[in-house]
């Protein structure tokens, strides 16, 4: 069975979080090219984004091969911890109220004026900022489920399932953007950014472990307890560094 | 070459966002790796260290951010 152990579950369950959060991201930038600069252009450069996005998975994901497992997982494990921490760092300081939630309507606004700030640029006929502007925000966006995809489907022979996960986020977004036609501001961002810096941390830490040859107990079932592990530590931290802001609130 | 820095730049960024936190990380790999075996831990004490390490480096992190910010 595809998702029949906890290792291909995980893989899928990060991959299609982690995907869903940089698509919705992704979507904001794509709607606002299309909404003030026409629709033409905005699909052109998404759609050259996600060739390009597409290349580098089938590119790099096989080449991963090549290199020693051992130093594959202690490579790609160190890769995915400073990337899973990253994410629960900024997740745990937005969650406390430290740094300010991300806001797609926000985004959208800002994108949207500077887009009608943005001169013209045509090259046979076809708007070049609007498309250039699509296209970035793919490809930015899109690195990052390229990197999860390859680094948690690779080193465990887990590439379908991760981009299964990463395909099916595509399509819940795609969906989601084609119904409602406006940034997808109901998102619970920083809880899935969470749950997402929770799952790459674990699964970057099973790696490293595995690389340096001490095994983990549980084998891989440790991946989902290394994960509650790291969400323990995330609520712990998020409550107590509400608690300090809000002590800080009533003293004088 | 702007172009070619500017996405090193972005790469950079998908693993690194406070440096602090990012060489204690590296620094604690380092050390499970090297120094704790040499104390003869068994091997799945080490990868039990591995976690709690990551995990207090992560949680000072974010009580030192929330300090700082205050200050400002």
């Amino acid at each position: 069975m595809l998702f029949g152990d906890a290792h291909a579950g995980s893989v899928f369950v990060a991959a299609f979080l982690a995907s869903l959060v940089e698509f919705v991201e992704a979507l904001t930038i794509v709607l606002a090219v299309g909404t003030v600069r026409g629709w033409r252009p905005a699909l052109l450069g998404a759609a050259l984004g996600a060739a390009l996005l597409i290349a580098l998975v089938l590119l790099l994901g096989p080449s991963l091969s090549l290199i020693p497992i051992a130093w594959l997982q202690l490579s790609v494990g160190i890769l995915l911890l400073l990337f899973g921490i990253r994410w629960l760092r900024k997740a745990i300081l937005r969650a406390a109220g430290i740094v300010a939630l991300h806001d797609e309507a926000q985004a959208y606004e800002k994108e949207s004026a500077a887009l009608r700030r943005a001169g013209s640029s045509r090259l046979d006929g076809i708007d070049m900022i609007a498309t250039s502007a699509s296209f970035k925000a793919v490809v930015l966006e899109g690195l990052e489920v390229v990197f999860i995809v390859i680094a948690v489907g690779a080193t465990g022979q887990m590439l379908v399932p991760a981009s299964i996960g990463a395909g099916t986020a595509l399509a819940v977004v795609l969906s989601l953007g084609l119904i409602v036609h406006r940034p997808l501001t109901k998102v619970p961002e920083n809880a899935l950014k969470l749950v997402v810096g929770v799952m790459v941390s674990a699964f970057g830490l099973f790696w490293i472990g595995e690389g340096l040859g001490d095994p983990w107990p549980g084998a891989d079932w440790a991946i989902p307890g290394l994960g509650l592990a790291f969400l323990a530590s995330a609520l712990l931290a998020i409550v107590s560094l509400r608690a300090r802001l809000a002590k800080l609130a009533v003293r004088p | 070459m702007t172009r070619l820095i500017s996405i090193l730049r972005e790469v950079f960024g998908l693993f690194v966002d406070d440096g602090s936190l990012a060489i204690a990380i590296l620094a604690w790999i380092g050390i499970v790796a090297f120094a704790l075996p040499a104390f003869g831990l068994p091997a799945t004490w080490r990868a039990v260290a591995l976690f709690a390490g990551c995990a207090l480096i992560l949680v000072e992190n974010v009580g030192r951010s929330a300090r700082q910010s205050g200050r400002q």
